[in-house]
C-alpha cells in the first residue's frame, strides 16, 4: 500500500486546517452558504434530506486493516454504527453532524485517509478494478497509476473549478471490472509491442440523465505520458466544456457537440504543447518504480496449485461449494485467491456494513489476506490474497460475522443508490425495492439457476445506481407524487460497455418486483441453455420478446 | 477599488477602466474590453499611456497574444468564483505565451480561491469582497502551502524533494 512521507502528511494536516477555517469562516457569516457549498463539498460533506453526509474517499478502493478499524470507530463514535459503501470505492456516513467533521478528518488523517474531492465540480477520487494485484487476468497493477493521478489532482490549481466533476477509473486488465467506459477518463494498461507499458485512453463516457460509452482517443500512451495527456484533456474541458446548464456540463457532451475528432485534435495538440513547455508532467521511470514499490506482491509463499484442505472442505461443506463458485476469483499467485465479502445480505440494504462487521474483516483480512481489504465499485469488499488452504477459515469466520452471502455476481448482489430514503435529489426509493427483489430471489438454487446476471437501482435520473449499465435496470421516477420505476435492459459496464435501453412504461412499487421477476422467467424460458447469460440472450434476442412478457396487452 | 499586489492591499489604483465603447482618454493608465481594442488596437498601441485588456471568462486569447509584449495589464475575469476557465487561461498566459506583464484577476475573487489564483499565475486581484480584504489585509489567506503540481510560479516556489519532481511548497 502507498505510505505517506512527511511531505504527504503535511499536505493533508494543512487541508484539515484549511477546511476547519472555513467551517469557522461560515459559522462567524463571513461566508455565505452559496460560498461555502463547494468548499464543503471538496471536502466531503454533503447535505442531505435529514442530515449531513461525509463522503470518505478509499483511492481506488485500498484499505489496511488499521484504515478499516478506523472506518468502523468514527461510524460508531460520530454516525450510528455503520457506514455505506458507494459506486466509487468510497464510504458515506449518513447522519453525521457539521461541527464533527473537522475532527473527523483529523481522525482519517492519523491513518492517512482524507474526504478529498470526494464531492465538487473537481476531479474526484481516482477508482480502479477490485482485484489489482491480485487477479490472473491482470497486465500491470494499475494502483501505482492510480496514485500518481490521485496526486497530481488534489487541489489541482487549475482545475479545482471544473464545469463539473469529473472521474477517473483505470484497470490494469483486458476484462473490465472498473466500468472504464462509463467514466469521463478511463484508462486501460496494455503492453506496447515491445513489451513496453502504457494506456488506451476513452473520454467522454457517463452515466446520469445522457448516457454515453466513452470514446476511444488513443490507441496506446506511453505510461510516462499519463499526467501530460490528462492534463492536455482537462484543459480543452476546462476551456470548452459547457457553463451554461449544469446538465450539460459534463466531458461527454463536449465530445458530443465537438465531434470526437475535432477534440481529439484538440487535445493532442495541448498534449503536444504542454510536453515541450512542462516536464515535470512527465513522469519519469524511476518514480514509477518508487511508487509501485508500495504496491509490489506481499511475500506470497510458494504454494502447490491445490490445497487439501480447501478441497475437502469443498465436499464436504456444501454451503462452502457455493460460495467458492461465486465469491472466489482465480489469483495470479499459484495456491491463493480472491475472495469477495458480499454487502447484500437478502432483504438489507445493499452495501452496508455495521461497524463490528467492519472490525471482523479487518481482523480477517490482517490475519489471512496481508492485511489488505478493498472495495469494489458493486459495493462489496474483498480479501485480495487468501491462501488457498485458509479459506475454508475465513469463510467460517466470515459466516460468524453474517458476511458469507455467497451471492457475488447474481441476481441479489444488487447494486442501489441511497434513494429517497436519503438523498435530497431522489425521486424516489431505492433500497426497499433492491431488499424486496433480493428477498423474491433469495432461494440460492434459483439465483444460481439464474446465473451471472448484473441488477442496479438508481432512485432518480442522476444514475448513481448506475441503471444504466445494469443487464436489468431499474430507474425511479415520481409521477403525481406517486413512485414508479422503469425497467432498462441490456446494459453493461464491462470491455462490452452498453447502456440499457427503457422498454416501456414504468411499474408502481407494487408491481416491480413482478415484472422483474418476468423479465427473469422470459429469460429462463428463451435461453439456448445455463451457459447463455442473461446478457448474452438479450444480446441474441434484442427486447422484442421482453417486452411481450413486460405488457402483454400492448403486444396483443 | 482596492488591489491586491505583491502581498500588500492597495486602497488606490492607477488603472482607470474604460466602459465598453466609452471613448479612450487620451491619458493615463487604462483598462480596455477585448472587443474595443481589438476595433482600435493600432490607436490604441500608439497611444502614449499604458494599455491593459480586460478579457471575459468566454473570451479566447487568441485577439492578443501577438501584442502580449506591448500590453502592461491583462485582467481575466471570474464572473463567477465557481468559473475557472480564467485558471486556464492565466496559465497560458504565463507558460505558453511567456507574458511578464500584471496578469489581474478581476470580478468574484474570493478568499479560498485565491491561493489557486496565484499560483495560475495572477499577481493582481481586484477586491471586492469585504471579509476577503480583510483576511488578506490580515495576512490570513494561506491555504495548503504544500503542492503536487509544479505551477505558473516556477522559480518562486520550492522543490522540496528532487526525487518527487513535481512537489513544491510556497
Amino acid at each position: 500500500m502507498y505510505r505517506y512521507d512527511e511531505f504527504d502528511r503535511r499536505f493533508v494536516e494543512e487541508r484539515v486546517a484549511e477546511f476547519s477555517d472555513q467551517v469557522a469562516r461560515r459559522l462567524s457569516g463571513e461566508l455565505s452558504e452559496d460560498q461555502f457549498k463547494p468548499l464543503r463539498l471538496m471536502n466531503g460533506v454533503y447535505l442531505q434530506l435529514h442530515a449531513y453526509m461525509l463522503r470518505i474517499a478509499i483511492p481506488y478502493g485500498t484499505l489496511s486493516s488499521r484504515q478499516l478499524r478506523k472506518l468502523a470507530f468514527i461510524a460508531r463514535t460520530y454516525d450510528r454504527g455503520y457506514g455505506h459503501f458507494t459506486t466509487r470505492q468510497n464510504m458515506q456516513l449518513n447522519w453525521i453532524a457539521l461541527k464533527d467533521v473537522p475532527e473527523i478528518l483529523g481522525h482519517l488523517a492519523d491513518v492517512e485517509m482524507h474526504c478529498l474531492q470526494t464531492s465538487g465540480n473537481c476531479i474526484r477520487n481516482v477508482t480502479a478494478d477490485q482485484f489489482s494485484g491480485a487477479a490472473a487476468d491482470e497486465i500491470a497493477d494499475p494502483r501505482p497509476y492510480a496514485e500518481i493521478l490521485r496526486q497530481w489532482s488534489s487541489i489541482h490549481p487549475e482545475f479545482t473549478y471544473l464545469p463539473r466533476k469529473f472521474k477517473l477509473a483505470v484497470t490494469g486488465a483486458p476484462n473490465d471490472r472498473a466500468a472504464i467506459q462509463v467514466h469521463d477518463i478511463g484508462l486501460e494498461l496494455r503492453r506496447g509491442e515491445a513489451g513496453e507499458i502504457g494506456f488506451a485512453v476513452y473520454v467522454g463516457g457517463g452515466q446520469g440523465r445522457t448516457p454515453m460509452v466513452a470514446r476511444k482517443v488513443r490507441d496506446f500512451l506511453p505510461e510516462a505520458e499519463l499526467l501530460a495527456y490528462c492534463t492536455a484533456i482537462l484543459r480543452v474541458y476546462n476551456l470548452y466544456g459547457r457553463r451554461d446548464n449544469k446538465f450539460k456540463a459534463r466531458i461527454k457532451i463536449l465530445v458530443h457537440e465537438t465531434g470526437i475528432e475535432e477534440l481529439k485534435r484538440d487535445i493532442e495538440a495541448e498534449y503536444e504543447a504542454l510536453r515541450a513547455e512542462n516536464e515535470t508532467l512527465s513522469v519519469p521511470a524511476e518514480e514509477i518504480a518508487r511508487i509501485s514499490a508500495y504496491f509490489a506482491p506481499p511475500a506470497f509463499e510458494s504454494l502447490p496449485e491445490r490445497s487439501a484442505a480447501f478441497e475437502t472442505a469443498l465436499l464436504r461443506d456444501p454451503d462452502f461449494a457455493r460460495f467458492v463458485e461465486r465469491n472466489l476469483v482465480r489469483h495470479k499467485q499459484q495456491g491463493y485467491a480472491a475472495l469477495t465479502i458480499s454487502l447484500k445480505p437478502i432483504g438489507l440494504p445493499p452495501g452496508d456494513a455495521s461497524s463490528s462487521q467492519m472490525e471482523a474483516i479487518a481482523d480477517i483480512a490482517e490475519r489471512w489476506s496481508f492485511d489488505e481489504i478493498r472495495v469494489s465499485h458493486e459495493q462489496n469488499l474483498v480479501l485480495p490474497h487468501v491462501r488457498l488452504d485458509d479459506v475454508p477459515l475465513v469463510f467460517a469466520e466470515l459466516q460468524r460475522n453474517g458476511l458469507a452471502e455467497s451471492n457475488a455476481g447474481l441476481v441479489t448482489d444488487i447494486i442501489a443508490c441511497p434513494g429517497l430514503d436519503y438523498c435530497s435529489l431522489a425521486n424516489a426509493r431505492s433500497i426497499p425495492i433492491a431488499q424486496r427483489i433480493s428477498e423474491r430471489f433469495a432461494d440460492p438454487a434459483r439465483q444460481r439457476e439464474i446465473g451471472d446476471l448484473k441488477l442496479k437501482i438508481s432512485g432518480c435520473i442522476n444514475a448513481c445506481g448506475h441503471h444504466h449499465v445494469g443487464h436489468i435496470g431499474i430507474l425511479g421516477v415520481e409521477r403525481k407524487g406517486e413512485e414508479f420505476y422503469q425497467i432498462t435492459l441490456g446494459g453493461t459496464g464491462d470491455e462490452t460497455c452498453s447502456i440499457g435501453e427503457i422498454v416501456g412504461k414504468g411499474f408502481s412499487s407494487a408491481e416491480i418486483v413482478d415484472a422483474v421477476e418476468t423479465v427473469i422467467d422470459t429469460y429462463l424460458a428463451l435461453r439456448t441453455g445455463p451457459d447463455e447469460t442473461f446478457l448474452q440472450a438479450f444480446r441474441r434476442l434484442g427486447e422484442a420478446p421482453f417486452v411481450e412478457a413486460l405488457y402483454p396487452a400492448k403486444a396483443a | 477599488m482596492a488591489i491586491f499586489r505583491n502581498g500588500t492591499v492597495l486602497d488606490h489604483d492607477s488603472w482607470t477602466v474604460v466602459a465598453a465603447g466609452a471613448p479612450v482618454p487620451a491619458e493615463g493608465d487604462i483598462i480596455i474590453a477585448l472587443a474595443d481594442f481589438i476595433a482600435q488596437r493600432d490607436a490604441l498601441l500608439g497611444r502614449v499611456g499604458p494599455v491593459g485588456v480586460a478579457v471575459e471568462a468566454g473570451e479566447e486569447l487568441d485577439d492578443i497574444v501577438g501584442d502580449l509584449p506591448r500590453l502592461v495589464l491583462v485582467a481575466l475575469r471570474f464572473p463567477k468564483y465557481t468559473d475557472g476557465r480564467s485558471y486556464s487561461k492565466a496559465r497560458l498566459l504565463r507558460e505558453r505565451h511567456r507574458y511578464g506583464g500584471e496578469l489581474r484577476a478581476v470580478g468574484d475573487v474570493l478568499h479560498d480561491q485565491i491561493p489557486l489564483m496565484l499560483r495560475c499565475g495572477f499577481d493582481s486581484l481586484e477586491v471586492t469582497h469585504e471579509p476577503t480584504l480583510r483576511a488578506l489585509r490580515e495576512g490570513r489567506v494561506r491555504g495548503v502551502t504544500v503542492h503536487y503540481q509544479t505551477s505558473a510560479r516556477e522559480g518562486r516556489e520550492a522543490a522540496p524533494n528532487p526525487a518527487r519532481r513535481w512537489l513544491r511548497a510556497s
